[in-house]
């Protein structure tokens, strides 16, 4: 089974709309109506949901297990993923410098390496020896490099799932307030009302109320 | 001139060094009410009367060095190495910010004018104004300690003063030049003022929101200067480099980035504090963290922490600043941890998908987004001291990286305004979300129909990938935008009988912030359009002989001459191009080459013809040593016009979101004609 097809039934298998309905992240308003509104949704599975979940992770598994075969799409990639070694700080496919000492040699053993029929990452290990590792436009992904790659997902990764949860935390203890206040008289006067927020606004206190 | 400069910068420092003693003084025993001999608050008048006498000083300092540059005043170093006499009037402004010393003098004087204003305008708030002018002249005494003593302007030439000076650098030689680094500044510095309110705020336990009123328009300014500083940077690196792109990623454009990501989710999330008083702590980080990266942006430029085309040379400033980065960011924990319970939210966001969730995780990709920026710029010296190996974090890792955020921070800036406050429920999201689907499900079609198809000749390229969902995105962002504006209009078209245009102007004018903030949303629409456009560049590069042509997109060049001009700054070479498209001429360009004649440095002078759909952007690179002709290099840019015109809406945006509002005519309505209108209590604010 190819890589997307392997995407495809894993998320036929594990999402149904109705676990995503039950997800810690989805507000229990939103689950409350859903539930209202079909009934037999417990065991019934939305097409239209299940569809578009499938239908966007398999776009993402086929464009990202996909690379550049065309010989011309590849030379512009690979020279834009190598940098000028002549201090210019530029890509190699964009130094635009005449006479630069540099770019000329580095295009031609691009050139050389490809028709070798070298694989990208053996171009970019030949490169790294013979110019250093600066020479490579991006980290790679063995070693310490791999943290470049990693970190700023997982930091993103992380801020999301701690901001669900609190939200989740916040929404649970706003429940418990919404019930303890409506055994209370309420402020019905849309005049009072503003007037007490413009006095929170303005003095941080609830104005006596 | 050069005593006199120096004699003004010793000066200054002594009013600001006044200015922050009395000032804390003043505030301290008002705070603990002791008795003293002068009565606090005269005390505190006097401080601030020392900050504005020192804003006179600097200012003087300034046009002192000004005036040396116009009198080519050589025996001052820094006008030695940064100026000539050849040099035309224009530029000989830029010098003031060309240098180290310059532009740290022009740091200091653009926070002595924000001071300034700040001290003028101090009956608005007088206790707050004098916590935040007081924490203003600490960070003038730190930048005057340095123009003093470790980065003097004025330090005279030593040995025989030479005759011409060594010029200015060809990159500034340009007349963008000439206002982008002030913008720039104006931004950064800005920046310190909200920082000053907000550490002034929570140092006097300041009651209520009211202080983020008051420095609203402060940050709101400040914020317009440094997008403005950005963008210009970004034309100008588009018209002067000649690489053919506007932004390449440098750790210098990246430290000007960082400020603007968190001073932008500031100016978000302190919409929240001030309609719900939620998310106060987080506030007064986004502030403290915003001026902090300003200050690391410095540090970064100036001390050669990271290899630049941009940055100064390496010099010993950067310890200053280490040092003082230090002090404020411990000031800035104390200061917290002190009065901590003062910032206990009021309100918490309940659900998650609510307008409050929204504004929550619009600002959590911001800062993700600053991280990863931040987290790009420092890496190399991070695995240089880890792994003892020095990597390139270049453009690909960036687009991999941080593409991907802000097509997400796009999509969530067109689902936030949708979204309801508190809570939402099903029925509102498809009303909501329908047309705004349809539209990127639309854009799609239509992309793929024109040929946007990332899955062409059998490979895939990300670039176009990426550029196709950011066209979705942003056909579903601005139908969502324009659908808030005709919701809003057709309400009012239908209440006082306008056409849908007027009634479109009259909701504007009665919720400028609101809908001043969308139409600021519909320029970064715009911009990214124009920044999508860029997968799709074209470039031909080529000898050209009298006759030889060029063929690029629709365009064939033609070289009907190359020449040579001179004149006392520089010598130039360039080619005329007849540029004809189906056969017909249409216009002529001339690219050029410059080469300075007091340093030999060279420069290129692009030709740029712009259209709405594209620009053809035509570089001279020099000539063949062995033929002497002109090697032409031509790109066809699709789409770039669209980022300028993205900022222009931008900018009017932020301006409709500066004026005040309009009272709805319809007020009146709300209050029953029997009851009397509630008087507003008197608000003193904090003082």
């Amino acid at each position: 089974m190819s890589a997307p097809l392997r995407v495809s039934f894993w998320v036929r298998k594990i999402l149904g709309v109705e676990k995503v309905l039950r997800a810690p992240f989805i507000s229990r308003t939103l689950r409350n109506e859903w539930d209202t509104k079909n009934p037999n949704s417990r065991t019934g599975r939305p097409s239209f949901w299940l569809k578009s979940v499938e239908a966007a992770v398999l776009a993402v598994a086929v464009c990202f297990s996909l690379g550049a075969t065309d010989p011309g799409a590849r030379y512009h990639d690979l020279n834009h993923r190598l940098m000028c070694t002549c201090g210019c700080s530029e890509l190699l496919g964009e130094c635009n410098h005449v006479g630069c000492p540099s770019s000329g040699q580095e295009l031609a053993e691009l050139n050389a390496d490809m028709v070798a029929g070298m694989s990208d990452n053996q171009i970019f290990s030949a490169f790294s020896a013979k110019y250093g590792a600066t020479v490579l436009a991006a980290p790679t992904t063995q070693g310490f490099d791999l943290v470049a790659w990693i970190a700023p997902f997982a930091v993103f990764a992380a801020a999301m799932l701690g901001t669900i949860l609190l939200i989740r935390r916040w929404g649970g203890i706003a429940g418990a307030e919404a019930e303890r206040a409506a055994l209370e008289p309420v402020i019905d006067d849309p005049a009072d009302r503003e007037r007490r927020e413009t006095i929170r606004r303005e003095t941080g206190n609830d104005g006596g109320f | 001139m050069a005593a006199f400069g120096s004699f003004a910068l010793l000066i200054a420092l002594a009013l600001a060094a006044y200015n922050l003693l009395a000032g804390a003084l003043a505030l301290r025993l008002i705070a603990t009410g002791q008795q003293a001999p002068i009565s606090p608050e005269r005390l505190a008048d006097t401080a601030r009367r020392a900050g504005i006498a020192g804003f006179l000083a600097i200012t003087a300092a300034a046009f002192a060095l000004i005036w040396s540059v116009f009198t080519n005043d050589f025996s001052i170093t820094y006008i030695l190495e940064h100026s000539n006499r050849a040099l035309p009037g224009l530029y000989k402004f830029s010098a003031l910010w060309s240098g180290q010393e310059g532009s740290l003098l022009l740091w200091a004087f653009l926070l002595g004018t924000y001071g300034f204003v700040l001290r003028l305008t101090h009956k608005t708030d007088v206790k707050l104004y004098a916590y935040a002018g007081t924490i203003l002249s600490a960070i003038q005494v730190f930048f005057l300690l340095i123009l003093n003593f470790a980065a003097p302007p004025f330090a005279l030439y030593r040995g025989a003063i030479p005759e011409d000076g060594n010029g200015l650098n060809p990159l500034l030689q340009y007349p963008e030049m000439v206002i982008h680094p002030p913008m720039l500044y104006l931004g950064y510095v800005g920046f310190a003022v909200p920082f000053c309110f907000a550490l002034g705020a929570l140092m006097m336990r300041y009651p209520g929101e009211k202080w983020i009123r008051i420095t609203r328009v402060w940050t709101m300014v400040t914020w317009l200067f440094l997008t403005c500083g950005i963008f210009l940077g970004m034309h100008w690196a588009y018209a002067v480099l000649g690489w053919g792109g506007y932004w390449g990623w440098d750790p210098v454009e990246n430290a000007s980035f960082m400020p603007w990501l968190t001073g932008t989710a500031f100016l978000h999330s302190v919409m929240m504090q001030e309609k719900k008083g939620m998310m106060k702590s987080w506030n007064v980080w986004l502030i403290f963290s915003t001026f902090l990266l300003t200050m690391l942006g410095t540090l970064l430029t100036r001390a050669g922490l990271v290899s630049s085309v941009h940055a100064f040379a390496q010099s010993s400033i950067g310890t200053w600043f280490v040092i003082f980065m230090g002090i404020v960011l411990g000031v800035c924990i104390f200061t917290y941890i002190l009065h901590r319970s003062h910032l206990k939210g009021e309100h918490r966001v309940e659900s998650l998908v609510s307008r409050e969730s929204s504004f929550l995780f619009n600002n959590l990709v911001l800062l993700t987004a600053c991280f990863v920026i931040l987290w790009g710029t420092l890496f190399p010296i991070l695995s240089e001291y880890v792994v003892g190996n020095k990597v390139t974090v270049g453009a690909p890792w960036y687009n991999r990286v941080a593409v991907p955020i802000g097509v997400f921070l796009l999509f969530l800036t067109g689902v936030g305004p949708l979204l309801p406050w508190r809570a939402t429920s099903f029925r509102s999201i498809r009303r909501n979300f329908v047309a705004p689907v349809i539209a990127l499900w639309a854009a799609v079609i239509v992309c793929l129909a024109v040929g946007v198809n990332p899955w062409k000749e059998g490979s895939f390229s990300s670039g176009t990938f990426y550029a196709l969902v950011s066209f979705a995105v942003c056909a579903a962002v601005m139908t969502a935008i324009l659908s808030e504006f005709f919701r809003g209009a057709r309400v009012i078209s239908h209440q006082t009988g306008s056409n849908l245009a007027v009634a479109t102007w009259l909701l504007t004018r009665r919720n400028t912030r609101r809908y001043g903030g969308y139409i600021i949303h519909i320029g970064v629409v715009i911009v990214v359009v124009g920044l999508a456009g860029s997968a799709f560049n074209t470039s031909q590069e080529q000898e050209l002989g009298l006759g030889d042509k060029l063929l690029i997109g629709p365009y064939t060049l033609v070289q009907v001459g190359a020449t040579q001009d001179s004149n006392l700054n520089y010598n130039s070479e360039y080619a005329m191009l007849d540029v004809y498209k189906g056969g017909k001429k249409q216009f002529q360009m001339t690219p050029e080459k410059r080469v300075y004649l007091v340093n030999d440095q060279p420069q290129t002078m692009v030709a740029i013809h712009s259209l709405p759909s594209w620009d053809l952007y035509v570089v001279y690179e020099g000539s063949n040593p062995s033929t002497s002709q002109p090697i032409i290099k031509a790109i066809l840019n699709p789409l770039v016009g669209w980022i300028w015109a993205g900022v222009v809406i931008l900018i009017f945006g932020t301006f409709i979101a500066l004026v005040p509002s309009i009272s709805p005519a319809t007020a009146s309505l709300r209050v029953p004609a029997t009851r009397p209108v509630p008087t507003e209590p008197a608000l003193k604010g904090g003082d």
